[in-house]
């Protein structure tokens, strides 16, 4: 097991966002959590990540507690996250940007194959080296995030929503990318409102309702699932 | 026709090519350490500017002695550098900069002063590293608490610091308030004829000596800038959330630019007291904070020449109106100063919003920040 909530709560001030989430990620898995808008799902990421501190429950990484770990400090033990609106850079280069990706290591020359791994995956950003990232059109940034994320060579990619705002055909790639990214060995998990998509190429998913997991199983099951399909997939 | 076009295409690919900055960057080291020798030897000369035939007498101020003015100018500068560190790079808004020019002022002003209750009386250099220690641990008590607050909070709660060192000090016994500190001892040296270098009657000395600071202070901002301290500053503040996702300890970066900010503010403090001789709370009034903020922005906040011109402006406009008489009132225009100042930051903010001489970065950072407020 790579990755293990138990039963986390956390509070935005006085309102309890998270109601105790249990979820588990294994190692070489992509796990999806899917859910409407505000069940928290960008939360639970956060709270990975360290952005927020939860108010009880734990997280355990890669067999360490990490519960009250500084965000800088699970970076480099392998937590790496595209944010929710990618947090790009606006006023630094794409060559710029992936460099901060890196900001955790030293080995010069890990750093520029990972560097060449990112524009293999990514040719659009080669071709855009030397732009800077606020000029960038939304899906170019999604890459980028993506792209950016990769660069701390991370074994637990958090991917808050990245298929949002781009379109259809530019969401298929992006997740096949996903999935290339997983073969490649790092575990994958990822939070998506295109719940059609997340599902059909996750392994595992969980399904957030205000701050609780509501349901949990493979990414088919959950696919043909009567009541998710009611709710998230848009068919009757 | 012809001649018109070549013109005008010359122009466009001469701003293609990044202007004035970009023909810069393109020289050689050799070009560009020469260029820099050539600005500092005009700073060196500028006391002399007045000799200048025609040109001279339009830039020399008529109702306060140009050399002090031009030590004014050096304190301003020196100032808009180190605010530029917090403001400029880390993106950190401090509206009460003031206080570390009080702090470090004042614990000169403690340790040299006869009036002190200390009763130490030090020379100048012998309070300097007290005092540069003592702003940059205030920076650090100051920044703990409050930089985990961000933007519009993080103003406020600076303002106030400023606010109450203001008015502690004016109703302290120990700091004195309105009466202040006298006979504050002058930097040391002497010429061979016994006279002090760092008298009361000429100022020019002064402005060497924070001409020479201001030269140090830009060498170790601009290499801050470039190191691993700079990339980590430039994260914070283009988007703090996403630094912290890429590994950066941003308390730790942001506590690092009020401390160096509080530093070179200090530093300012040093100099002012060593300068004056006499100071007392009515020295560190508010406005003296947003003057400076001002400085930095019209200058063009996150690039050190913009925040030494910006400096400079902010002390040079008002002196050269002293002893200017304006035509209708037939009073000194100097009165009129905030509001010519005003109109000249106006004029600035719309032909040149992001700053005399902006940084790049900073210009694509509010553009990013104009799609947020109004998304299309």
């Amino acid at each position: 097991m790579l990755l293990e909530l138990q039963d986390i709560t956390l509070l935005y001030g006085r309102i309890q966002a998270l109601h105790g989430i249990s979820l588990t990620v294994n190692q070489g898995e992509i796990v999806a959590l899917i859910g409407a808008n505000g069940a928290g799902k960008s939360t639970t990421m956060r709270a990975i990540s360290g952005l927020r501190p939860v108010a009880q429950g734990k997280i355990i990484f890669d067999g360490e507690d990490i519960t009250k770990m500084r965000a800088d400090l699970r970076v480099v033990r392998g937590v790496s996250q595209s944010p929710e609106g990618r947090g790009i850079f606006p006023g630094m280069t794409v060559r710029e940007n992936l460099e901060m990706g890196a900001y955790t290591r030293r080995n010069r020359a890990e750093i520029d194959e990972d560097l060449d791994r990112a524009f293999t995956l990514f040719p659009r950003l080669k071709e855009r080296e030397k732009q800077v990232g606020g000029t960038m059109s939304g899906g170019e940034q999604q890459m980028l995030a993506v792209g950016r994320a990769l660069m701390s060579r991370p074994k637990l990619l958090l991917l808050d929503e990245p298929s949002m705002g781009l379109a259809p055909m530019l969401i298929q790639q992006i997740f096949d990318i996903i999935v290339e990214i997983n073969q490649q060995g790092t575990t994958v998990l990822l939070v998506e409102q295109n719940a059609q998509q997340a599902l059909s190429r996750a392994h595992r998913a969980y399904v957030l309702e205000t701050g609780s997991i509501v349901k949990s199983g493979t990414g088919a099951e959950l696919l043909h699932d009567p009541s998710v399909k009611d709710a998230y997939l848009g068919v009757a | 026709m012809s001649e018109s076009v070549a013109a005008t295409s010359a122009k466009k690919s001469w701003r293609g090519n990044g202007g004035v900055r970009g023909w810069y960057g393109r020289q050689s080291l050799v070009v560009r350490v020469v260029l820099g020798i050539v600005f500092a030897v005009l700073a060196v000369l500028l006391p002399y500017v007045g000799d200048v035939p025609v040109i001279g007498p339009q830039i020399i101020t008529v109702g306060i002695d140009w050399p002090s003015a031009l030590f004014n100018m050096s304190y301003y500068v020196l100032l808009a550098l180190g605010l530029n560190v917090v403001v400029g790079f880390a993106g950190l808004l401090d509206l009460g900069y003031v206080g570390f020019f009080a702090v470090g002022a004042y614990t000169v002003a403690l340790f040299t002063s006869p009036d002190s209750v200390l009763h130490t009386e030090w020379k100048w250099v012998a309070a300097i590293p007290v005092a540069l220690a003592v702003t940059m641990v205030s920076g650090l008590i100051l920044g703990w608490p409050t930089l985990r607050l961000r933007g519009d909070y993080l103003a406020i709660v600076t303002l106030g610091f400023a606010e109450i060192i203001r008015i502690f000090a004016t109703s302290s016994e120990t700091l004195r308030g309105d009466r202040g500190f006298s006979d504050l001892p002058h930097p040391p040296g002497d010429y061979s004829d016994g006279k002090a270098i760092f008298g009361v009657a000429d100022a020019t000395p002064y402005y060497w000596l924070g001409l020479a600071v201001i030269i140090v202070v830009i060498f170790a901002v601009r290499n801050l800038d470039r190191s691993r301290v700079g990339r980590s500053w430039l994260a914070i503040r283009e988007d703090e959330e996403a630094a912290e996702i890429m590994g950066v300890r941003t308390i730790k970066y942001k506590l690092w630019a009020f401390a160096i900010g509080a530093f070179i503010g200090g530093l300012g403090g040093v100099m002012f007291a060593g300068q004056q001789g006499f100071m007392n709370s009515q020295t560190f009034q508010l406005q003296f904070s947003i003057l400076v903020l001002a400085g930095v922005v019209m200058g063009g906040s996150g690039n050190i020449f913009g925040a030494i011109l910006g400096g400079a402006l902010i002390s040079y406009i008002p002196d050269r109106l002293r002893g200017i008489e304006d035509p209708i009132w037939h009073t000194d225009l100097f009165g009129f100063r905030f509001a010519i100042f005003g109109a000249v930051i106006i004029a600035i903010m719309i032909f040149r919003p992001q700053g005399l001489i902006p940084s790049r970065r900073r210009a694509m950072e509010l553009k990013d920040r104009e799609k947020e407020v109004a998304p299309q």
